[in-house]
C-alpha cells in the first residue's frame, strides 16, 4: 500500500505517482484533441468535396466575406495563444499568481475580442445582408443556391469553432479561479497545462479556417 | 515532504520567453504573409501556398506553444495518427465523389490490363 | 484472506467487504467513482436497452409470419425496424461489452486501482444515459421509420418523424463511446502494474484497446454527420439535397466512415473475451499471442478503409468500388487469424464445457459463418444481388448476435463469479446457452435462404412463396427470445442464493482472479508485480490424464 505521505496537491488517488497523472492527463487531452480533429474534420471533408465539385460558387461566396475581419481575428487569436503559453510559463517557473491570473485574463479578453468582432462586424452584418441560411436568407443577384451551400458551411464551421472559443472561456474561468485560490505551484500546474493545449488547439482550427474560407480561390482581381 | 515522484521523472522543459516571441512573430507574418498572397493570381496556386502557410503555422504552434517539440513519442503518434485518418477519410471520399463522371469504356482484356496497370503504377 | 491457492475442500468465504457493500444508498450508487459500480450502472442501462431493441424485433417477427403483414401497416412496420436497428447498434451493442466487462475489468487485469479518470468514467455513463433517454422519448412519441442508417434526402426532407430527438441521442450517446475510449487508451498506456508490458496483457486488453482506437478515430465523425443532418432537417438549407447541389452520397459516406468501424467495434471486445473464455477452458495458453493481439490492432486498422462496401449499389464510383472491394477482402485475414489460432488453442487442451465454454465454441462457429458470408457482400458482383435482401440481414445478425451476444453473455457467466461472488446455477446456464444457441440458427439461417432467392429487406409485405422460411426464422425468433429470459432469471436468483464463488473457481490465470469476489472498492491491497506471460498454464501433465491418448509429456 502506498505510503500516506503527504502528497502535492491535486493528487488523485488511482495514480501511483505524479509524474504518472501528469503523462495520463496530457495523453488524454491529446487523444480528446485527436477527436475533434477527426470532429471538425468530418466538416472539412464535407467543405473540400463541395469545394471541389462547386467552385465558382464556393468563390462567389466567399467573396461575401470581408478579409480584414478574419485577418484580424486570425491576429486576435495569435495574441492570445501566446499570452496562454506565458500564463502556463508563468506557473511553471513559479511565479505570483497575480502574473499568471493577468496572462489569463489577457487571453480571455482576446478571445472575446474575437467573439465580439464575429459577432457585431461580420455575423450581424450577414443577417442584415440577408446571407444566413435558413434564418435570414435573401436569394437573388448573387445569392445562388450555391452561394447558399458555401454560407452553409461559413456558419456551420464558423460556429462551431465560436462555440468551442466559448467553451475555452468558460475553462479559462475556472482556471482563474483556481489560480486565485492559490491551487497551482511550480510543481502542480497540469490543469493550465492541458486547457492551453485546447486553446492552442482551437487557435489551429481558426488558422485553417481563416484561407479556406476567406481566402479560397484568391482574392486577385478577376476571381 | 516524501518524494512523490516515480523513478521515470524528469522536469518538464521550460521554453524560454524569447522562443515564444520570436515563433509568436512568425505566426503573425504568416498571416500577413498568406493575406497579401491571395490578392496576387497565382491561379490553382493560390490555394497551394495558403494551405502550406497554414501548415507550417501549426507546426509552429504545435511543436512550440503545445511543446509537443519536447514531448514524447507517443503524443506525436497521437497527432499524427488523428491527421492521416482524416486523409483517410477526405481521400477515399473524394476518390467517390470526384471520379463519378470519368467514363467506363469497354475494351478487350489486354487494353483493361494495361488500364490497370497505369492506376497501380 | 483467501488466495488462488485455497482448499478446495473448505468452502469459499465472501469477503465481508467489497465493492458492493462497502457503502450502502442510491447516492453512493448514482454518484460512485469506482469502476466497477460504473459497469453495473452499464449493465442495468444496456439489459434496458436490450429488451426494448428485443421488444421491436419480436413484434417484427411476429408481423412477418403472414405475407400480407400480420400486425401493422407498413409505416408502422418502417418504424419497427428502425427502433430496433437503432437501439440495437447505438444503444445496446457499441456499450454492451466495453462499457459493462471493460469498466469492470481492465484496471483488474491490468493491475490498477481504477481507470484513468474516474470522474470522467462516471460522467460517461451519465451522457449514455441522457443520449438514451432521447433516443427512447422520440421511440416513444412516435419512432423514426428512415432505418437506422438515416439516409437523406428522405431522412432530412420528407420522413415525418422524430429523426432530430432520435439524432440527437444518438449524438449525445457518442459522447459518452468517445469518453470511454479515451480512459481506457490511458489507462492501458499508463496505469499498468509493474512488469505488465504490454505482450503479457491479456488479449481481452488488445481488444479493448484496438476497440477504444475505434471509438476515438470513428465516432466523432458520426456525431458530425448526424449533426449536420439535425440541421438540415431545421433549416432545410440543402446540404444533402442534390435539387440544390447538395449530394445524399456524401453523408453516405461520413455516416459510414464511423458506421463501418462501429461494427468493428461491436465485435472486437467479443473476440478479446473468446481468447479469454477458450484458454480458461482448454487450460492451454493461447496458440500465437502476438499474432492474436496484433490482429485486434489490424482489425481496428482496416475497418476504416472499407466502408464503401455499404454504397456498392447506391451510384457510388466505380474505381471507389474497386478499392473499397479490395479492401473488404482484406480484412477478412486478422479475423481469419483470431479463429485459427483459438481453433489450434482448442487442439490437445483440456477442454471442459461450463456455460461461458459452450457461448464461446458457439461464437467461432456462428462468427465463421457470418464472416465467410461477408466475403459474398464484398465481392462486387454478388453484391449486386444480394444487397438489399436479408441475406445481409442474415450475414450480420450472425456476427452480432450469434457473435457478438454469444460473446458477451458467455463473457457475463464466466466473469459473473468475480462481479457478484455467487455462482450461478450451471445447469441451467448450459441449457439457455443450447437455447439460444438452437433458437438463433432457427432464426438466421433461414433468412440466408430468403434473401439469396430475393426477398428484400426492410419491407413489412413479401411474395406468399416466402412464408414458410419466414414462420420458420419468426419461430427460431421465439425460442432466442426465451433463451435470452432465462439468463436474467437465473443471474438475478445466484446473487442472493447462489453459492459463493470464492476468488478463483474456475482456476483461470489472470489478475482479476488472483483478488477476492466481489473485489475490494480499491482493488488489490498491494499492486502486484508481474512476472508471468499471460495464460501461463502449466502444461497439462501426463500423470493427471494417465489415460488420456496423446497428452504432453513434460
Amino acid at each position: 500500500m502506498a505510503v500516506h505521505s503527504t502528497h502535492p496537491p491535486g493528487f488523485a488517488h488511482q495514480f501511483e505517482t505524479v509524474e504518472q497523472q501528469r503523462e495520463a492527463g496530457h495523453l488524454g487531452m491529446w487523444i480528446f484533441l485527436a477527436t475533434e480533429i477527426l470532429f471538425f474534420g468530418g466538416m472539412f471533408t464535407a467543405y473540400v468535396v463541395y469545394r471541389a465539385l462547386h467552385l465558382p460558387s464556393f468563390i462567389l461566396g466567399s467573396h461575401e466575406l470581408l478579409v480584414k475581419f478574419g485577418a484580424t481575428n486570425t491576429a486576435v487569436l495569435i495574441c492570445s495563444s501566446l499570452t496562454m503559453a506565458l500564463a502556463i510559463r508563468t506557473a511553471q517557473t513559479g511565479g505570483s499568481k497575480g502574473t499568471i491570473i493577468v496572462w489569463l485574463l489577457l487571453t480571455m479578453a482576446l478571445g472575446a475580442a474575437f467573439l465580439g468582432i464575429k459577432l457585431r462586424y461580420e455575423w450581424y452584418r450577414d443577417y442584415v445582408e440577408g446571407l444566413i441560411p435558413g434564418v435570414s436568407w435573401l436569394s437573388g443577384g448573387t445569392h445562388t443556391p450555391g452561394v447558399k451551400m458555401f454560407m452553409c458551411f461559413y456558419f456551420f464551421m464558423t460556429g462551431l469553432h465560436a462555440l468551442h472559443m466559448v467553451v475555452g472561456l468558460g475553462i479559462l474561468t475556472v482556471l482563474v479561479v483556481m489560480t486565485a485560490r492559490n491551487r497551482f505551484s511550480a510543481e502542480y500546474y497540469a490543469p493550465l497545462e492541458i486547457s492551453g493545449l485546447y486553446w492552442h488547439f482551437v487557435d489551429i482550427v481558426w488558422i485553417f479556417l481563416f484561407p479556406l474560407l476567406y481566402l479560397i480561390g484568391g482574392r486577385y482581381p478577376g476571381s | 515532504m516524501t518524494e512523490p515522484h516515480g523513478s521515470d521523472y524528469h522536469a518538464p522543459h521550460i521554453v524560454p520567453v524569447g522562443t515564444y516571441v520570436l515563433v509568436f512573430l512568425a505566426l503573425m507574418l504568416g498571416t500577413a504573409l498568406t493575406t497579401w498572397i491571395a490578392y496576387i493570381d497565382l491561379k490553382a496556386w493560390n490555394t497551394v501556398a495558403a494551405l502550406t502557410i497554414a501548415v507550417c503555422k501549426m507546426l509552429l504552434v504545435v511543436l512550440f506553444f503545445m511543446h509537443v517539440k519536447y514531448s514524447k513519442g507517443l503524443t506525436r503518434i497521437v497527432i499524427i495518427g488523428a491527421f492521416f485518418w482524416l486523409g483517410i477519410m477526405i481521400t477515399l471520399t473524394c476518390s467517390d465523389e470526384l471520379t463519378r463522371h470519368w467514363e467506363i469504356v469497354p475494351q478487350g482484356w489486354s487494353a483493361g490490363a494495361l488500364h490497370l496497370f497505369r492506376l497501380l503504377f | 484472506m483467501s488466495t488462488a491457492t485455497a482448499d478446495l475442500h473448505q468452502a469459499p468465504a465472501e469477503p465481508a467487504v467489497n465493492y458492493l457493500n462497502a457503502s450502502y444508498g442510491i447516492k453512493s450508487w448514482l454518484l460512485t467513482l469506482d469502476h466497477k459500480r460504473i459497469g453495473l450502472l452499464y449493465l442495468a442501462s444496456i439489459t434496458v436497452m436490450f429488451v426494448v431493441g428485443g421488444v421491436a424485433a419480436t413484434l417484427m417477427r411476429l408481423h412477418l409470419v403472414e405475407p400480407q403483414g400480420a400486425l401493422f401497416e407498413p409505416e408502422t412496420y418502417n418504424k419497427m425496424f428502425s427502433t430496433h436497428g437503432i437501439i440495437m447498434v447505438f444503444f445496446f451493442l457499441v456499450p454492451s461489452i466495453p462499457a459493462t466487462l471493460g469498466n469492470f475489468l481492465i484496471p483488474l487485469m491490468i493491475g490498477a486501482r481504477d481507470v484513468a479518470f474516474p470522474k470522467l468514467n462516471l460522467m460517461s455513463w451519465y451522457i449514455f444515459m441522457t443520449g438514451s433517454a432521447l433516443a427512447l422519448y422520440g421511440t416513444i412519441s412516435g419512432g423514426v421509420d428512415t432505418g437506422w442508417t438515416f439516409y437523406p434526402p428522405y431522412s432530412s426532407l420528407y420522413s415525418e418523424t422524430h429523426v432530430v430527438a432520435v439524432a440527437l441521442g444518438i449524438f449525445i450517446a457518442g459522447f459518452s463511446s468517445i469518453l470511454t475510449g479515451l480512459n481506457f487508451i490511458v489507462t492501458i498506456h499508463k496505469m499498468r502494474a509493474p512488469g505488465m508490458t504490454w505482450f503479457r496483457l491479456p488479449l481481452f486488453i488488445w481488444a479493448l484497446y484496438a476497440t477504444s482506437l475505434i471509438f476515438v478515430l470513428g465516432t466523432p465523425v458520426i456525431a458530425i454527420t448526424v449533426f449536420l443532418l439535425g440541421l438540415e432537417r431545421l433549416l432545410h438549407v440543402g446540404i444533402f439535397d442534390p435539387a440544390v447541389g447538395g449530394d445524399p452520397l456524401l453523408f453516405q459516406h461520413m455516416f459510414w466512415f464511423y458506421s463501418h468501424p462501429a461494427v468493428y467495434i461491436m465485435i472486437l471486445p467479443g473476440m478479446g473475451v473468446i481468447s479469454e473464455l477458450i484458454t480458461a477452458f482448454s487450460r492451454k495458453k493461447i496458440f500465437g499471442y502476438s499474432f492474436v493481439a496484433f490482429s485486434s490492432l489490424s482489425i481496428a486498422v482496416i475497418s476504416f478503409i472499407v466502408w464503401g462496401h455499404h454504397m456498392f449499389v447506391t451510384g457510388q464510383a466505380i474505381y471507389a468500388g474497386l478499392v473499397f472491394s479490395v479492401l473488404s477482402f482484406l480484412v477478412a485475414i486478422p479475423s481469419a487469424v483470431k479463429v485459427f489460432n483459438w481453433t489450434a488453442t482448442l487442439y490437445r487442451g483440456s477442454i471442459s464445457y461450463e456455460a461461458p465454454m459452450l457461448y464461446a465454441l458457439g461464437f467461432i462457429g456462428l462468427f465463421t459463418i457470418g464472416g465467410l458470408t461477408g466475403l459474398f457482400l464484398a465481392s462486387l458482383a454478388t453484391d449486386v444481388h444480394l444487397n438489399g435482401t436479408y441475406f445481409i440481414v442474415a450475414h450480420f445478425h450472425y456476427i452480432m448476435v450469434g457473435g457478438a451476444v454469444m460473446a458477451y453473455l458467455g463473457g457475463i457467466h464466466f466473469w459473473w463469479p468475480k462481479i457478484s461472488g455467487r455462482m450461478y446455477p450451471d445447469m441451467w446456464a448450459r441449457i439457455s446457452a443450447a437455447i439460444i444457441f438452437l433458437g438463433f440458427n432457427l432464426t438466421f439461417f433461414p433468412q440466408f435462404m430468403l434473401g439469396y432467392l430475393g426477398m428484400p429487406r426492410r419491407y413489412a409485405i413479401y411474395p406468399a412463396e416466402f412464408q414458410v422460411l419466414n414462420v420458420l426464422s419468426s419461430a427460431g425468433a421465439s425460442i432466442l427470445g426465451i433463451g435470452y429470459v432465462i439468463p436474467l432469471i437465473y443471474l438475478t436468483w445466484s446473487m442472493r442464493y447462489g453459492p459463493v464463488a470464492g476468488p478463483n473457481p474456475w482456476k483461470a490465470k489472470g489478475l482479476e482472479w488472483t483478488i477476492p469476489s466481489p473485489p475490494p472498492t480499491e482493488n488489490f491491497e498491494k499492486i502486484p508485480i508481474v512476472t508471468e506471460p499471460a495464460y501461463n498454464y502449466p502444461a497439462i501433465e501426463a500423470h493427471d490424464y494417465p489415460d488420456a491418448p496423446g497428452v504432453a509429456r513434460v
